[in-house]
């Protein structure tokens, strides 16, 4: 039967190949940057305005001797920040409107927000 | 020591509802608990050393290194779990002979184990590695050693609580069908591992992300709250995913309930 010969190989004969191109058209042109400043476990700016509708990155720097994690459940993004030590992460496309992120390791006062418009 | 605990709470939780999953998949298997504990073990050794490495894993691959790390200890959890529903769908035949023994089909299944024990590790060491560099912040930020030691006892007590609740639960499915269930809990397990591996690729700018937010239910439930990250462990739950997060769920829902399929036909 079609359905139970359509299996394990027939998949990957697909899914390989489609990642494999999906690889090489991720590099292209350098989107826009932003910067963030993580001191004594507050953003600096702590509203960040960026565009709608177009990919960008953001540049966190830690200031502070202790390791950060830039997060945010808005737009799903999650890295690691080691002291006196700088990050970058890819974002969006997004719509517009507000974005909260936080510091995971001092959520209580490293909050901060994207403003897409 | 709130914030130690309810940091460690959310990573524990995270590692412990992989755990729990693993271990109902593996019920009655002998030796399971030394092979658990040395999951555990090795897992929290692991954890020490990527957060010791942490600085050189950033400036790895042009500083996508964090993303590229967690994407392969992802993918290799979900080759791990691959291998244990397809293994289980070849010794369907004893399976199903012998259903009336939970674990007998596995009994034999030394390989099944040893994924078991680097499933667990892994999970370990991902969540892990987080809760040590937090810690060592937290150490140097001149916490007092009572309010570490208390939160870190109450987030891991809470954590594994949680586990162990879902892992009684998991017990209560009866004989019949257990393992049905248990496999496509670690189907469903596996696809997530999977979207999360893309989301780290997409944010490192390693794959497109072939539209982001392509629905967004945050409204409904949000990744930040507890339940929203609860159902992100067990079957993936993204409130806002990208498109290619969708394909990689997709492609391991559809490979592993191909393999699973032969589990019934045998």
């Amino acid at each position: 039967m079609f359905r139970q010969r359509f299996t394990i190989r027939h998949l990957v004969s697909w899914t390989v190949p489609l990642l494999l191109t999906a690889a090489g058209s991720a590099a292209a042109a350098d989107p826009p940057q932003y910067s963030l400043v993580l001191k004594n476990h507050l953003y600096e700016p702590a509203a960040l305005k960026v565009p709608a509708g177009t990919k960008f990155k953001i540049v966190v720097r830690n200031d502070d001797p202790t390791p950060e994690e830039f997060e945010s459940t808005d737009f799903s993004r999650e890295k690691i920040v080691m002291p006196h030590s700088s990050i970058v992460v890819y974002v969006g496309p997004l719509s517009t409107g507000n974005y909260g992120f936080f510091g995971d390791f001092h959520p209580d006062t490293a909050k901060g927000r994207l403003i897409v418009e | 020591m709130p914030g130690v605990a309810l940091l460690v709470f959310r990573e524990v939780l995270e590692a412990a509802l992989i755990v729990s999953i693993a271990c109902a998949a593996t019920h009655g298997v002998a030796h399971r608990g030394l092979f658990v504990t040395l999951g555990i073990g090795l897992g929290i050794a692991g954890a020490t050393l990527v957060a010791a490495g942490a600085g050189l894993i950033a400036r790895l691959a042009n500083g996508s290194g964090q993303e590229l790390f967690n994407a392969g200890v992802l993918l290799t959890a979900v080759a791990m779990i691959s291998w244990h529903v397809v293994w289980m769908s070849t010794h369907a035949r004893e399976l199903a002979q012998d259903m009336h023994r939970i674990g007998s089909a596995v009994k034999a299944g030394s390989s099944s184990l040893t994924l078991l024990l680097a499933v667990i590790a892994l999970a370990v060491l991902r969540e892990g590695s987080e809760i040590v560099l937090f810690l060592y912040g937290m150490a140097i930020g001149g916490i007092g050693a009572a309010g570490l030691i208390g939160g870190i006892a109450l987030g891991v007590a809470g954590g594994a609580l949680v586990g162990f609740a879902l892992y009684f639960g998991l017990l209560r499915i009866p004989v019949k069908h257990f393992f049905y269930v248990t496999n496509w809990m670690l189907v469903l397990l596996a696809a997530g591992l999977a979207s999360t591996a893309a989301r780290f690729l997409v944010q490192g700018n390693l794959l497109p992300a072939w539209g982001t937010q392509l629905w967004n239910t945050s409204w409904l439930l949000s990744n930040g709250s507890l339940p929203g990250k609860t159902l992100g462990v067990l079957i993936g739950y993204d409130a806002s995913p990208a498109g290619i997060q969708i394909v990689f769920y997709a492609a391991t829902l559809l490979l592993l309930a191909a393999g699973m399929r032969r589990l019934h036909r045998a």
